[in-house]
């Protein structure tokens, strides 16, 4: 074969991307990843952006990276550390904290101090959650089937798949459904009275939504939060090592082990089509590449709208791509410090530093964040979470100075008037007032600040709509719908031509599960 | 005045007692000291994997040996050529019985030419008096009057230059040097039992608290964090390291041949200096022992996780394994016949593996070997698949960097 000449060509060098490439290697094929920018990672990258200061630039915490790609790829050899995360904090206005640890006592404890009945419930909750992502945990590596619709029944069929929802009593599968389709908000008001309890938990069911903790829909996303618990030992729950663009570059220093070739600077313009099937694609600079198949592990409207030419799909589908979702919602704010910041509520440097630090005090304050961007503007308080690298991995920032990932909800893609300078500057303003609030001294200890808006992602990491899961994970597009209905097998309509990265199914995150299920379709077909 | 009815105390003992959420306090020859200072283990072993862990071994056993013989004392004692030792080095090295077998393991530095510190887990003056008969040469134990501290992880270097005299960017793999900290002299070594970059600080036990302060004060921007015995437990058996007691028994305790292990079954053939000269205790054993091969190794095993997996899919739960080392013994086998036993299981975090240190038969310790080990899956015994690897496990690139 000459050198432009592969067996799989993998558009994007994203972690999905990396690993569909690496799996296919492993498979014996002559496997080419193209990535448009000068640095693999997508959206899993650590940036130098001022001297001597390291961001995790976009994704910041690890949490379902599948375990068997930890293995399969033997990521721990070529540098993946997981270095834990161990606490959240929600600092409080009056001075006080909420804080949980991953030590049950010392979180019974701290809640007690609280609210003594949410202390009981907690225990009682995340025992739920944790079984009930037990039971949806196996659907996330299948490939999933394709109901012609999709009801309450369909979806405990769905669920019995897997083995181990085989203890499941009858109740716990109903249980299950409610939460699929139920609200945060309504979900933890059933449990909780305590409002920076409830606004810390329902934070998570936000994230990388256009939603509120009231719509319904959100319990769901909480669910994705109780998945990692339960690979025990094996779960990749914390910060990685160099930030999470240190996962990347293991997967890539694994991929090119195996045989993989990557390469930077290579945007591709267009997928080349011939006798019907995906042959190769055209870069940018005019180079061309051949290949038997063609994977796209960019956003899906960027994969079907903008790289395959229309007339090659059916109207229904590229119709059914357009109405996908990916309405980006979520900002990002990476800050130098020459200090640690100091949290009126944490004086001096605590255990609490290492871990999430949350903006939530309560259901309400998310909701209200949530109606301004409703109406096209971003949220004057924002819910942020933020971590401080540097405290987990000294060498993300120089000696004594820290490094401070700030992940912000709400920041509407399409905010009224579109975004400029002037509203990126606005929006940095907001968040960095938004923390000086709880940690005072944050202004004069700022040496240099990333401010990260939705446009910006999609400029930046290729995700069109600056969606952070590459379209939201939505009840409607989740499983057999992602990205279109009867096409969430990581085939596509065009033959040669697959689709494994975030917008396909099981979804966004750090978690690979997209580009090893895609590899392996593309491996089923090979002839 | 503590009285003898009471463990001893280190002289760290009032800095780490306060330190100590878990106040789990855990014996070490005749001592206590902290197991674990955190309800997690998972911060002080990645401060040993990652940043800089400070952890305080004053209970080893420590002996000043000086005189013009001492070097010939040591020469005679142990498996190691001193007679070629240059001043400023140090050897790990284990001592034998006549048998070849082990009585125990541990350093040797020299500090002068005629002046050696040596360490060990059991006490040895008696040996070494022994052994010492017509030579010139004179053994002190030092064990209470000096103080040790280990500073490891990838960061502890960067720690002590903030607070030697001078930077240590020099200093060797298993070389020592003095300097002071604050004023106070230390003799710092670069040895550990972590398998990572790490150094000793060996210092006047008078003068313990304020070198402790110094270290945690230079190594606050670096995360230097207190760690206990527990999760430096982990990180030994990951670099291959064991331990007496749990993983061998000193000959002098067995009480039946088959308790016993030589150098070179537990895998120490790279410190038993057969090309020596002239005679050393244990000599001609070990010589036997190395023409006919030895009937067991000391190997690691890496239990296969799919395989884990499978036995606890049986009942229905993912693999549950302790997150610290478990210190027992577990069969190994080889087609349903037991052919060795593992002395020391971990989880490893940065390998993300469950693999044990095992003592095998020949000819099943070759490395590659498939076996078998008990596990116990909801209170039933099962066999997980396991391959034989050689140690040690881990050793990232900066360790002897
Ligand atoms: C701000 C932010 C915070 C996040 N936080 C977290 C978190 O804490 N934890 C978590 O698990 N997840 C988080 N996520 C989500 C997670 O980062 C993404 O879901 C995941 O990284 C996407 O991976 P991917 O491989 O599917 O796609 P991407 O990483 O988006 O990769 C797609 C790649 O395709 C490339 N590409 C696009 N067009 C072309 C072209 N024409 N030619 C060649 N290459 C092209 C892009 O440059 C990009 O490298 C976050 C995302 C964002 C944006």
């Amino acid at each position: 074969m000459s050198a432009n000449h592969y067996d799989a060509i993998i558009i994007g060098a994203g972690h999905n991307g990396l690993i569909a490439g690496a799996y296919l290697a492993r498979a014996g094929k002559k496997v080419v990843i193209l990535e448009r920018r000068p640095i693999v990672g997508g959206a899993a990258v650590t940036e130098e952006i001022f001297p001597g200061y390291r961001f995790t630039e976009f994704s910041y915490v690890v949490s379902l990276l599948r375990p068997e790609i930890i293995r399969d790829l033997e990521l721990p050899r070529h540098g993946l550390k997981i270095l834990p995360l161990p606490s959240t904090v929600t600092p409080m206005d009056n001075g006080d904290y909420l804080a949980s640890w991953s030590d049950h006592d010392q979180t019974r404890r701290e809640i007690y101090r609280h609210a003594p009945r949410d202390a009981e419930a907690a225990d009682e909750y995340s025992r739920v959650m944790a079984r009930a992502a037990k039971a949806i945990k196996p659907v996330l590596s299948l490939v999933p089937p394709d109901p012609s619709s999709m009801s309450v029944r369909d979806m405990l069929g769905l669920l019995k798949l897997g083995k181990y929802a085989k203890s499941l009593s009858e109740k716990e599968l109903y249980r299950i459904a409610k939460l699929v389709t139920q609200s945060s908000a309504d979900l933890l008001n059933e449990w909780f009275e305590f409002d920076p309890l409830k606004g810390t938990k329902s934070a998570s069911g936000i994230i990388g939504t256009f939603l509120g903790p009231h719509s319904p829909g959100t319990a769901y996303v909480l669910l994705h939060h109780y998945m990692g618990e339960i690979d025990g030992a094996f779960r990749a729950w914390g910060f990685a090592k160099n930030g999470t663009g240190g996962v990347t570059a293991a997967i890539a220093a694994s991929a090119r082990a195996i045989g993989a070739e990557i390469r930077t600077n290579a945007a591709v313009k267009q997928v080349i089509v011939k006798g019907g099937r995906a042959a190769g694609v055209a870069l940018e600079n005019g180079d061309e590449l051949h290949a038997k198949v063609v994977m796209s592990a960019a956003d899906p409207k960027r994969s079907f709208l903008q790289f395959v030419e229309s007339k090659h799909f059916p109207d229904e589908f590229t119709q059914q791509i357009k109405n996908f979702r990916v309405r980006g919602s979520s900002g990002k704010v990476n800050i130098a410090l020459s200090e640690l910041p100091q949290f009126t509520c944490l004086p001096g440097e605590s255990p609490l530093h290492r871990g999430a630090i949350s903006i939530s005090p309560s259901i309400d304050y998310i909701e209200r964040a949530y109606d301004e961007a409703k109406y096209g503007q971003f949220s004057k308080q924002p819910y942020i979470d933020m971590i401080i690298p540097s405290m987990i991995d000294r060498d993300m920032a120089p000696p004594g100075h820290h490094v401070m990932s700030c992940f912000v909800q709400y920041a509407p893609y399409d905010i009224d008037g579109g975004w400029d300078d002037a509203k990126r500057d606005a929006f940095g303003e907001t968040v960095i007032s938004t923390i000086e609030r709880y940690a005072p001294n944050i202004r004069r200890a700022i040496v240099g600040k990333q401010v990260i808006t939705p446009k910006d992602i999609e400029r930046i990491a290729g995700i069109t709509g600056g969606n952070i899961f590459h379209g939201e994970l939505l009840l409607h597009q989740l499983f057999f719908l992602r990205p279109a209905p009867q096409w969430a097998d990581f085939r596509t309509p065009l033959p040669g031509y697959y689709f494994g990265a975030s917008g396909a199914h099981p979804g966004g995150g750090v978690m690979g599960a997209a580009g090893k299920l895609a590899a392996h379709e593309v491996l089923k077909d090979w002839r | 005045m503590l009285s003898t009815l009471e463990l001893k105390r280190t002289p760290f003992h009032e800095r780490t007692s306060r330190l100590s959420v878990t106040q789990n306090w855990r014996r070490w020859a005749g001592h206590i000291v902290l197991g674990s200072y955190e309800l997690s283990l998972e911060h002080e072993y990645w401060a040993i994997r990652d940043g800089a862990a400070l952890i305080d071994v004053s209970p080893l056993m420590k002996y000043m040996i000086e005189g013009p013989d001492a070097a010939r004392l040591l020469h005679k004692v142990t498996t190691r050529d001193i007679l070629k030792m240059p001043v400023g080095q140090v050897y790990y090295t284990g001592w034998c019985d006549d048998e070849g077998k082990l009585l125990d393991d541990g350093t040797v530095a020299r500090m002068d030419e005629q002046r050696f510190r040596m360490t060990s887990a059991e006490p040895s003056l008696r040996w070494l008096a022994m052994n010492a008969v017509g030579l010139d040469v004179k053994v002190t134990e030092v064990t209470d009057r000096m103080a040790a501290l280990s500073l490891q992880g990838p960061k502890s270097r960067a720690v002590l230059n903030r607070c030697c005299a001078e930077p240590l960017d020099k200093l060797k793999y298993f070389r020592l040097t003095n300097t002071s900290i604050g004023n106070i002299p230390v003799s710092v070594s670069r040895t550990g039992y972590t398998g990572d970059l790490g150094f000793e600080i060996w210092m006047d036990a008078e003068q313990a608290l304020p070198v402790w302060d110094r270290l945690m004060a230079a190594g606050g921007d670096y995360g230097i964090t207190p760690c206990g015995i527990l999760a430096m437990d982990m990180a030994r058996v990951e670099a291959g390291l064991f331990m007496l007691d749990v993983d061998y028994t000193a000959a002098t305790h067995a009480w039946i041949d088959g308790q016993k292990s030589s150098p070179l079954e537990m895998g120490l053939d790279w410190a038993v200096n057969l090309d020596k000269k002239g005679y050393f205790v244990g000599r001609r054993a070990l010589e036997r022992e190395k023409r006919e091969g030895s009937a067991w190794k000391l190997m690691g095993l890496e239990i296969a996780w799919e395989g884990l997996e499978r036995l606890y899919a049986d009942v229905g739960l993912p693999p549950q394994i302790p997150a610290m080392a478990v210190r027992g013994s577990l069969p190994v086998m080889h087609e349903g016949k037991q052919v060795g036993y593992a002395s020391t299981s971990t989880w490893s975090p940065v390998l993300k593996k469950y693999i044990a240190l095992a003592h095998l038969q020949r000819p099943h310790y070759e490395p590659g070997t498939s076996l078998t080990m008990e596990v116990t899956v909801e209170h039933h015994r099962r066999q997980a698949p396991a391959k034989v690897v050689k140690l040690p496990f881990y050793e990232p690139a900066w360790k002897k960097k």
